[in-house]
């Protein structure tokens, strides 16, 4: 649903800009409008509704700047800034070096800009007695090793393997991080029966309502009626519930850095901008959304 | 007398002639799309790995078979449901009920079949799947089942509107004489009324199991989309991921032209062809079915 509505606000926006007609990369017919300036921002689903946010917030402030946010996948965006219909790409992964190949090809360096941290929130049913796992018992789960909760020290109900749909950043992060334990060379897959929900609010529901259910989301989306799960990287403890606190210590092992990333060095407009979603002020606004602020003022 | 044709009417037949060549021209604009997107797929991946039971894009398993044992559960689960109870009420309305409950019935129907299929979707995933898991103690409410009698409801009113109309138009006639000859009125409807209106009802299933086959919003919604190869009856009670689901749910965000969207586009490929199959076999019937009849007739 969220993700409709922040689509429906690009579209909108991207409409506002075309009104406006900047001076945005493809488009430079504007000889009226000298000090309005465009940002073509696409990318990252997971981050589409922070990106909205940012825009939002910093357009009000500068009305001679305006913003144009769309998702699509953390790939697409980057695939859009190679092309150059784009001049920043949200990605809730890091640019693989295939990526960096291509840009190169088109004569691009593409520069990187950590702008927030998420971490992935491991949850069950409130009913559920489970409260604490460590990473291998999690990647044991998914895997299809465990099949009832009883063989963990829970009730003896069948598990219930929730996932996003496998075109999600989140789904790639989860299997090499968690699944294979960040392990290179480790081949392990999801179980087949893993149930693939094609969005954050379906993984919700059915873990809130099915006390087999065992899910993962970004923090951002977890709402109260589930449980999550304290979580340690080793087998001994301690177990970590994920917080900001958490993330920022660098305690819970499951958190990752989003990234937008800027075609080669940006000029002045887009400088200011990616200052200012770092300044105070922007990382308030990742706060708000439910993800974590890189440093934690 | 014959007029001559009029500037104004020579117009009217070109247009007419245009819409009616256009379909044809749109499916074969289809078809020729599919091939040169999807035919790719035959060569980039090799046919142990396109027929085999692993669905996992993202690591290069492209198994196709979970993906349409899947649709063919949903579809004939759903087929097995909507068929019966649609033309069950098609012949409550047409035969059976008095003119006051049929002037309710219909409409109420056809209301049904105005629902959106993502209304139907959301409140399945929202209350239909809870319900589903506690009646039946399964592990989870997202299943083939719960996915197949949601489809039912998608289908039926499709079915019991032409069913209907079929039955509608056997002369009144043909159920004198049954009555006549000291036929009870179950007798009538099920040894000549049905026969009589068989062509409309069939068509009217053949409509239905096209519609069951192709929707995607509720199977996507409601099934679980894990890509399980089934094993046997167990599978309408388990996850299911079907072709359409696959398509709408990986599009999205594929890269264009690279294997993986090959491999979708060759999935809408084989969905083409089962829907194509399903309209010969049902045309090649009801062409059958009116030859003999003509035969009786003569």
């Amino acid at each position: 649903m969220k993700l409709y509505i922040a689509l429906l606000a690009a579209v909108l926006s991207i409409q506002l800009t075309s009104c406006s007609s900047g001076a945005n990369p493809g488009n430079s017919q504007s000889p009226s409008s000298q000090n309005q300036s465009t940002i073509v921002n696409t990318g990252s689903d997971t981050m589409v509704n922070l990106a909205l946010a940012w825009a939002e917030q910093y357009q009000t402030k500068n009305p001679d700047v305006s913003i144009s946010v769309s998702g699509g996948g953390s790939g697409t965006g980057i695939a859009s800034l190679i092309n150059g219909t784009s001049d920043l790409a949200n990605a809730s992964r890091k640019m693989k070096a295939e990526e960096y190949d291509q840009a190169a090809q088109n004569g691009q360096e593409p520069v990187e800009f950590i702008v927030a941290r998420d971490a992935i929130a491991i949850i069950v049913n409130p009913s559920n007695p489970i409260d604490q796992l460590s990473l291998q018992q999690v990647s044991d789960i998914y895997s299809g090793k465990y099949n009832n909760w009883s063989e963990l020290g829970g009730e003896d109900r069948p598990i219930v393997r929730v996932s996003r749909e496998t075109n999600s950043g989140t789904h790639v992060y989860f299997l090499e991080q968690v699944l294979r334990m960040g392990e290179k060379g480790n081949k392990t897959l999801f179980s087949p029966d893993t149930l693939l929900l094609p969005s954050s609010q379906g993984i919700t529901s059915e873990v809130r309502d099915n006390p087999n259910a065992i899910g993962y989301d970004g923090l951002g989306y977890v709402i109260p009626e589930v449980k999550v799960i304290a979580v340690s990287k080793g087998g001994q403890g301690p177990y970590i519930l994920p917080s900001v606190d958490s993330v920022n210590d660098s305690l819970y092992p499951i958190a990752r850095d989003l990234y937008i990333y800027s075609a080669g060095q940006p000029d002045a407009d887009i400088q200011e901008y990616l200052d200012w979603i770092i300044s105070p002020e922007g990382q308030t606004i990742v706060k708000d959304n439910g993800f974590v602020p890189i440093s934690a003022q | 007398m014959k007029m001559p044709a009029s500037g104004k009417e020579q117009t009217i037949v070109f247009l007419i002639k245009v819409s009616g060549y256009s379909t044809i021209v749109f499916v074969v604009l289809i078809l020729f799309f599919l091939l040169r997107s999807g035919a790719a797929a035959l060569v980039e991946v090799p046919l142990s790995n396109l027929f085999g039971t692993l669905w996992y894009p993202i690591e290069e398993y492209y198994g196709l078979l979970p993906l349409i044992a899947g649709s063919i559960i949903v579809t004939i689960a759903a087929t097995l449901i909507a068929v019966p109870v649609g033309v069950l009420t098609a012949i409550f309305i047409a035969e059976i009920a008095p003119p006051s409950a049929r002037n309710t019935l219909k409409p109420l129907v056809e209301v049904l079949g105005g629902v959106p299929s993502v209304v139907l979707g959301f409140l399945g995933i929202l209350f239909y799947s809870n319900l589903v898991r506690e009646a039946l103690y399964l592990p989870t409410g997202l299943t083939a089942l719960t996915g197949a009698t949601l489809l039912a409801l998608i289908s039926i009113p499709p079915i019991v509107s032409i069913s209907e109309d079929a039955l509608d138009a056997v002369p009144r006639s043909y159920r004198d004489a049954a009555l006549a000859l000291g036929a009870t009125q179950w007798q009538t409807i099920w040894r000549v009324t049905l026969p009589a209106a068989r062509s409309g009802v069939l068509t009217a299933s053949m409509l239905g199991i096209g519609r069951t086959i192709g929707e995607t919003m509720v199977v996507l919604m409601v099934t679980g989309n894990a890509p399980v190869m089934p094993t046997g009856l167990g599978a309408l009670f388990s996850p299911v991921r079907t072709m359409t689901a696959t398509i709408a749910a990986e599009m999205g965000e594929v890269a264009s032209g690279s294997t993986h969207y090959h491999v979708l586009f060759f999935i809408g490929i084989v969905l083409f062809l089962i829907s194509l199959l399903i309209n010969l076999t049902a045309s090649a019937f009801i062409f059958r079915q009116r030859k003999r009849s003509e035969r009786i007739l003569s």
